[in-house]
């Protein structure tokens, strides 16, 4: 009988399985392994995961934070809106806030080192998406994510918003510039 | 339609057949590991994300 | 009632048709066309609107159509259908009536209300724009979340009445031994969409409160991870209604029997276990979850659901394939495939949907689900360019193959302008497969979905320029949208003509032509195949994926492990 009537055997469980049907299931069982595997392997080997290490806190509390680094390390404004640029220390801890509509402050960081970028949202939900290096991260409002950045190549890069935040979405754009590193 | 030479009496039935012919078995199943796995475990790590300094 | 008045047999089919049940099948088949209607045509003005040359609308109203044409195909079109689907695979097929008639008509009346309210509150109050994902704290009307509280109540108990009626044909003793292959996999979507549409109360319940005022605040990171535990799932409550179509129209176009109906309801049970938990697809770079969580949702613990689908990719093309050989097309690897009735638009949709959702949806989708992969592909147009290869190359074009079935069978109409129903197929395929292919390049270069205008032109500091090979993809998108919305139309033509003014069959009249195949003899079936393989074409087929597979899964890392270093 077809798939569409009952099976004709009452007792189907102990059918012979097609020996093509056999080796089809070896391979995507061996497959689904290998590809269990992958992910961990990549937090072994890989360079990029992220950590996970999140926040609870408050868009007045985050603010105040971002508002220290632009008081501490900006280097110069820019924009019709004068946006600070900060230029952090390497290895310090940057905070960056999304909101309607706009990432903000920019940051001039240097190739080859390492900073632990906060990212939040003050308001609704944003889309993280720095291009053209496309890396692409959730910015919920109340978790204060932890990511740490390596930039590997020099030039200017683009904060796109991914995350549809209402009508002014599209025109939310910020600033990363990228210098060579010291070596 | 069933192979009238072959009845079977239902204890005699393979467990794993059995499970597959009971729709509120495979009902517990559908629910139960998706909310464990996926809705409890991650409310859980929501809820014990410290709280910044 | 007696028997006879509340059953019809099918001339053509010999299936009994359940009388209530199929006047809901009707009107649950009728509403979703109505909704893939509307939804479609939002479609095309997203795509005419993405279409850098084009640029159709105003943002304003860019992000209004975007939101209705995620919901009424997303949800609207699709579950209506599948309601239709679950009476068939219970009532029809079990030969069973169908548990309270009068509460699925409520059912069905709560999802038109609750669709019509939605909608209401997306195209006429025009305060809700918020995307199908609907994404709190950004607010939208209450009625917009009333809507598919409505909605989904109705959803709901239509998949209680599907069990009630599963229990009925067992005691009444409608059928002997197992339910159908078929009816097993409706099962599957039934057992899916009780846990979706349970996730989806939890948390829209309380962001309806949320938006009255009742409730005082909605966590984003919670909302993000029950939301998805509906918008997710329900996604793959279509898989899981398209593939038991995909065994249903093998059955019907070539009395195709399942190769091992162990092997494929193992398959299914893979699917009810662990198929939900990959809803953490879309959480892989959110906040505060681990890593241990991520790869283990999102892998379905180890990838089974993965694997299922792998073997169904190899089931119901090797069913095909062993009936064909059985009836004498037993020649090579590929006579079966070649002699295979490519005008009929219920064996093309359906083929064109396999091929499809396994090469454009799953592949991709594998791909994009891996935990750091996701990285360099979360919220880009890679996003969409995937779903548009599982539910509408996959759902949407195996919905529409069974409907060139149903209207004969069920609706009692001969199908007009037949000549136009076997180009459809081809049609609607090659356009969505174009949409879901170039939505996935401008994706790999950065894309961003749900953006009206990706070169910028109002940013206050100038935005950022996407390279010429992203605006081609999103040109090539807008023309396949096109395509793909003349094959959608075709279809509408096509269906809603039928229905209109296709030639009525009488109760026992005969459609003329042969409407189910007749099951090759089991003694066909020995012998067939090229040595101790019975499936050699479908097997060479698959491997060709697996390669294919393969090769494209390892690309990716090596994409990912040129970005910045991320720890």
């Amino acid at each position: 009988m077809t798939s569409l009537a009952p099976p004709t055997k009452q007792v189907w469980w102990r059918e012979h399985i097609e020996k093509g049907e056999l080796i089809w299931i070896t391979v995507v069982v061996v497959w689904g392994i290998i590809m269990t595997l992958m992910m961990p392997f990549w937090h072994v080997y890989g360079d990029q995961n992220l950590s996970g290490e999140t926040y609870k806190t408050t868009p007045a509390a985050f603010l105040e934070k971002t508002q220290a680094v632009v008081d501490q390390w900006t280097v110069r404004t820019e924009g019709q809106f004068n946006k600070p640029v900060v230029k952090p220390p390497v290895g310090a801890d940057i905070y960056l806030v999304g909101r309607l509509w706009d990432w903000w402050p920019s940051y001039e960081l240097e190739a080859g080192q390492s900073y632990r970028m906060h990212i939040m949202s003050t308001d609704w939900q944003h889309g993280f998406s720095l291009q053209p290096a496309n890396i692409n991260l959730q910015v919920l409002p109340g978790y204060d994510a932890v990511i740490t950045v390596t930039p590997n190549k020099a030039g200017e890069y683009a904060i796109v918003c991914n995350e549809y935040c209402g009508v002014g979405h599209h025109n939310m754009v910020g600033k990363i510039y990228v210098t060579e590193g010291r070596g | 339609m069933a192979d009238k030479n072959e009845q079977i009496d239902e204890s005699n039935m393979p467990a794993m057949q059995r499970v597959l012919d009971n729709p509120f078995i495979l009902l517990f199943i559908g629910i139960l590991i998706p909310t464990l796995a996926y809705i409890v475990w991650g409310i859980m790590e929501l809820i014990s994300i410290p709280i910044a300094d | 009632m007696s028997n006879g008045a509340m059953f019809r047999t099918c001339p053509d089919t010999g299936l009994k048709f359940h009388r209530p049940a199929e006047s809901l099948m009707k009107a649950n088949a009728v509403a979703a066309v109505v909704f893939l209607l509307v939804g479609g045509f939002f479609g095309l003005l997203v795509g005419l609107t993405r279409w850098p040359e084009v640029h159709l609308l105003e943002a304003e109203s860019f992000y209004l159509v975007l939101t209705g044409h995620g919901i009424n195909v997303l949800i609207f079109w699709i579950i209506f259908f599948e309601m239709a689907v679950l009476q068939f695979c219970s009532s029809t097929l079990l030969g069973c009536r169908l548990a309270t008639p009068q509460l699925a008509w409520t059912a069905w009346g709560l999802m038109v209300a609750g669709a019509l309210i939605n909608n209401y509150a997306v195209l006429w109050l025009g305060n809700s724009s918020v995307m199908m994902t609907s994404y709190a704290p950004m607010p939208a009307d209450p009625l917009f979340y009333l809507g598919l509280i409505l909605f989904a109540v109705g959803a709901l108990i239509n998949c209680f009445i599907f069990l009630a009626t599963l229990v009925i044909a067992r005691s009444e003793r409608t059928y002997q031994g197992s339910i159908p292959l078929v009816t097993f996999g409706a099962l599957t979507a039934a057992i899916i969409a009780i846990f979706t549409i349970a996730s989806g109360a939890i948390i829209l319940i309380p962001t309806f409160l949320w938006s009255v005022g009742i409730v005082s605040n909605i966590d984003a990171g919670v909302y993000r991870l029950i939301w998805w535990a509906f918008g997710h799932s329900s996604q793959q409550i279509n898989v899981s209604a398209h593939v038991a179509v995909w065994y249903a129209i093998a059955a019907i176009v070539f009395g195709a029997k399942p190769l091992s109906e162990k092997v494929s309801r193992v398959a299914f049970l893979m699917y009810i276990a662990v198929l939900q938990i990959a809803s953490a697809h879309h959480l892989l770079v959110d906040p505060g979850l681990s890593s241990e969580w991520k790869i283990f949702n999102t892998s379905y613990a180890m990838y089974l659901a993965v694997m299922a689908s792998m073997v169904h990719g190899l089931t119901v093309p090797g069913s095909i394939e062993a009936a064909q050989r059985a009836r004498g097309l037993n020649s090579g690897l590929f006579e079966w495939l070649r002699k295979a009735p490519w005008g009929n638009p219920v064996f093309s949709g359906m083929f064109l949907s396999l091929v499809g959702f396994g090469v454009l949806g799953g592949i991709t989708g594998v791909v994009m689900g891996a935990e750091q992969i996701n990285l360099v592909m979360h919220n880009t147009l890679y996003v969409p360019g995937h779903f548009h290869g599982t539910v509408v190359v996959g759902t949407t074009l195996a919905f529409m193959a069974l409907t060139y079935w149903l209207v004969p069978i069920l609706f009692r109409r001969e199908l007009i302008l037949p000549k136009l129903a076997s180009w459809q197929p081809y049609i609607f395929g090659l356009g969505m497969a174009g949409v879901a292919l170039f939505l996935m390049g401008a994706g790999t270069l950065g894309v961003p979905r749900r953006h009206w205008d990706i070169l910028f032109s109002g940013a206050a500091d100038g935005g950022y320029e996407f390279s010429a090979a992203a605006l081609t993809m999103m040109s090539l998108n807008g023309m396949s949208v096109v395509l793909a919305c003349l094959g959608g139309a075709l279809f509408i033509l096509i269906v809603v003509g039928s229905l209109l003014f296709g030639r009525r069959l009488d109760e026992g009249a005969k459609v003329g032509r042969e409407m189910i195949a007749a099951t090759p003899a089991d003694s066909a079936y020995k012998g067939i195949g090229v040595g101790a393989i019975t499936i050699p074409g479908t097997l060479a087929m698959v491997f060709v994926f697996f390669a294919a597979f393969v090769l494209y899964y390892f690309i990716n890392w090596k994409y990912l492990a040129e970005t910045w270093g991320i720890s």
